[in-house]
């Protein structure tokens, strides 16, 4: 395995090919805010969070999708990228109808974690308060719209790691949202074998066991990589 | 010529109001009005929402009783599911609404009203408040204080916090009462109790003396009562059954089943008139009509409907309730009376809670699927009896919500008190031929009828805040005569 070697906040860093550069500062000890990206599952550069300055690089990058090179030299904590970070929570806070104080994830959080992180004591913009659903459909989950910020979680694991594909992203701009099937509602999708993971992967309250109240919602989004290390583990057994 | 006399907003209540004193040419009182100026709308925004969350929505109407609004929204949602809750869960949930209860009428008496009573009406109003009570008084403000503080305590440590906590679930609670927490509550009763009889003697001793005059004006006259009864009549918090009397104590109807009440019986019940010039609606008894069918609802209302209260030291303070203002007491200035009253009432409650063996059982939560999609729930909220009406689709998606609230169904109840105070103590003559001034005592106490109902605004238009006081001197043609502000 070939070793690349690359500047991190004014650190050297030695990383394995491949890796990509938000890999590669969490393996150093540096903290780089991520929404969509979730360990085990592909990373596909939706919640521009982990935006970072490379040197040479006249656009900023997405740490998560960018493979580590040799004598690369990032900056992941300027002053114009804590704005777009603070920036980029506001957008999803005022975009939505994110009601900390009765949602079922209240307390456990990512998008609440980020905005604590990130220093947003208020919202800068003004918030747009769409009328969208919530679908009880299915026996056991709910899915509230109010509560999506298309991190697309779900439709990954669904697919890749499940390998049922009931959720895609519909739609454009302001109206696209996560549908289930083909656009119906989610208990009527015979695909879905009601595993629950797309429950536990959703940063936020989205996504919940049906009869949750305020700040019910206890998942852990890091079991979905241990469980798969479980299964490699297995499969590699004689 | 007539004019109006405007307070706004009233100070020491809990929200935003104002009232108008009318006056006919002669300078006498025509009539007095309750104004809530605050719209909410949660009765509005909850529709589309997962009834699961209504305990948490509707807590949120309110941080002085959110447990009240937490209960009748999880009693709804057992309605929904069609569930009996585990026993544990029923004797957690009165647990909690007794401390409320505590709580809420400590704040009532000692912080709100108290400041009238012990440093006087027309005192300095810079030091009429819980501060000059504490300066005046320093024992008894610390014991009302405390007092609070232990209902606020038990709700804690209950819920996990003091204020909106979302631990009654539809179904039951979400987690069960530790013994040491139960040792916790056990061990401050003695001090609960003792402050409790303390406020008692003093202000039976007032009632005696200087506050005579004020229990025989604030709001003396007959109208039907409701409230919650248990078996065989005891005084009644949380279930039971829904008993409305009227002023010589015999039944106005059949009582109805606290729980499991349907949107039918509901509707035969009450119907709710509504009036442009305040937000807080007046519900009455359906078959009298708005009028005849208003009722008085909360702490004095409870005690006038049931026959006991079924704890040794209430039930002899009960008893010379009734000494004092009759069967059914009439006079709105004992709502006081009937708060403190409650309040020990509430404390022998807890304390025979405490020794149920089954109060810590650990299972507490009953769990289904939505079977009915329509209910009523109903609790006693310290200042009344509160209704939750949801109506919900086949997933448990809420269609429809009403939300009927203990300070509305004492709105033309308050409104016939300030009226009886404003003719009483606003003298008819030539004062106000010459654009008087206006007497901040005098206002006060039209401002301290609306306290003796303890009326939560944020509640009843499903609305908060800083209240200075604001008069005005409106002539017949709408000229302003006079302004006085109050900060």
């Amino acid at each position: 395995m070939s070793v690349r070697t690359l500047r991190i906040d004014g650190r050297d860093v030695a990383s394995a090919d491949g890796a990509t550069v938000l890999e590669a500062a969490r393996d150093a000890g540096v903290a780089i805010p991520t929404l969509c990206h979730l360990e085990g599952l592909s990373p596909v550069a939706a919640c521009r969070l982990c935006l970072v300055e490379i040197e040479g690089s006249g656009k900023l990058q997405p740490a998560c999708i960018t493979p580590v090179s040799e004598g690369l030299v990032v900056h992941t904590a300027t002053p114009r990228l804590r704005e777009i970070r603070r920036t980029v929570i506001e957008l999803l806070f005022t975009e939505g109808n994110h009601v900390c104080a009765v949602c079922v994830a209240n307390g456990h959080c990512e998008l609440q974690d980020r905005a604590v992180e990130v220093g947003m004591d208020h919202a800068r913009l003004p918030y747009r308060f769409p009328d969208r659903p919530v679908d009880l459909s299915h026996p056991r989950f709910g899915l509230d719209h109010n509560r999506c910020i298309l991190c697309s979680r779900c439709v990954r694991v669904c697919d890749e790691v499940e390998g049922a594909h009931v959720w895609d992203v519909a739609w454009r701009g302001e109206h696209c949202r996560i549908i289930a099937g083909l656009d119906q509602p989610w208990g009527t999708v015979d695909a879905c074998t009601d595993c629950g993971k797309c429950v536990m992967v959703c940063p936020t309250g989205a996504l919940f066991h049906k009869g949750d109240s305020e700040g019910e919602k206890h998942e852990d989004p890091s079991r979905l990589a241990a469980l798969q290390r479980a299964r490699h583990s297995r499969q590699e057994a004689p | 010529m007539t004019r109006t006399i405007l307070i706004d907003p009233v100070t020491r209540i809990e929200g935003h109001a104002k009232i108008s004193i009318h006056l006919d040419a002669g300078g006498a009182v025509t009539g007095a009005h309750f104004h809530v100026g605050e719209f909410r709308g949660f009765e509005a925004f909850c529709v589309g929402r997962p009834f699961s969350e209504m305990a948490a929505i509707t807590a949120r109407i309110c941080g002085i009783c959110p447990v009240s609004h937490l209960l009748a929204a999880a009693k709804t949602g057992d309605q929904l599911l069609v569930v009996t809750i585990p026993p544990a869960a029923e004797r957690l949930r009165r647990l909690m609404n007794l401390a409320q209860i505590i709580q809420s009428h400590a704040l009532s008496f000692f912080h709100l009203s108290s400041p009238d009573f012990l440093l006087g009406w027309d005192s300095d109003p810079a030091q009429r408040n819980v501060f000059g009570l504490i300066a005046a008084d320093p024992e008894l403000a610390r014991g009302g204080i405390r007092l609070r503080q232990f209902g606020q305590a038990v709700i804690e440590r209950l819920g996990g916090r003091k204020i909106h906590p979302a631990w009654a679930v539809p179904g039951g609670v979400r987690s069960p009462l530790q013994p040491d927490d139960r040792d916790w509550i056990r061990s401050r009763l003695a001090e609960a109790v003792a402050t409790t009889r303390g406020a008692l003697d003093l202000f039976k001793r007032l009632l005696d003396g200087p506050l005579a005059a004020e229990a025989a004006v604030f709001g003396d006259f007959p109208s039907l009562f409701m409230g919650l009864v248990g078996p065989d009549g005891r005084w009644e918090h949380y279930g039971g059954h829904l008993r409305l009397i009227d002023s010589t104590g015999a039944l106005v109807t059949a009582e109805l089943p606290a729980d499991g009440l349907s949107a039918e019986q509901l509707g035969g019940l009450l119907a709710e008139a509504v009036d442009p010039s305040t937000y807080l609606k007046f519900p009455y008894y359906k078959p009298l009509g708005p009028e005849a069918g208003s009722y008085r609802v909360g702490p004095l209302a409870r005690l006038n409907v049931c026959e006991r209260i079924g704890h040794e030291q209430a039930d002899r303070e009960l008893l010379e309730l009734r000494q004092r203002g009759g069967r059914v007491v009439t006079s709105s200035f004992l709502y006081h009376l009937a708060r403190l009253i409650e309040i020990l009432a509430a404390l022998e409650a807890i304390e025979a809670l405490l020794d149920d063996p089954a109060l810590c059982d650990t299972h507490v939560r009953a769990h289904a699927a939505v079977n009915a999609r329509e209910a009523v729930g109903v609790s006693e909220a310290p200042r009344g009896t509160l209704f939750h009406h949801y109506r919900v689709d086949s997933d448990g998606l809420i269609e429809a919500v009403n939300l009927i609230i203990a300070t509305g169904q004492n709105n033309r109840a308050m409104n016939r008190t300030i009226t009886q105070i404003a003719r009483q103590y606003i003298q008819a003559g030539p004062a106000f031929a010459g654009v008087p001034e206006i007497a901040e005592g005098l206002l006060n106490r039209v401002e301290a009828g609306i306290r003796c109902f303890d009326p939560c605004l944020s509640c009843s238009t499903h609305a908060a805040g800083q209240m200075p006081l604001h008069v005005q001197l409106i002539g017949p043609e709408g000229e302003l005569l006079r302004e006085r502000w109050r900060d």
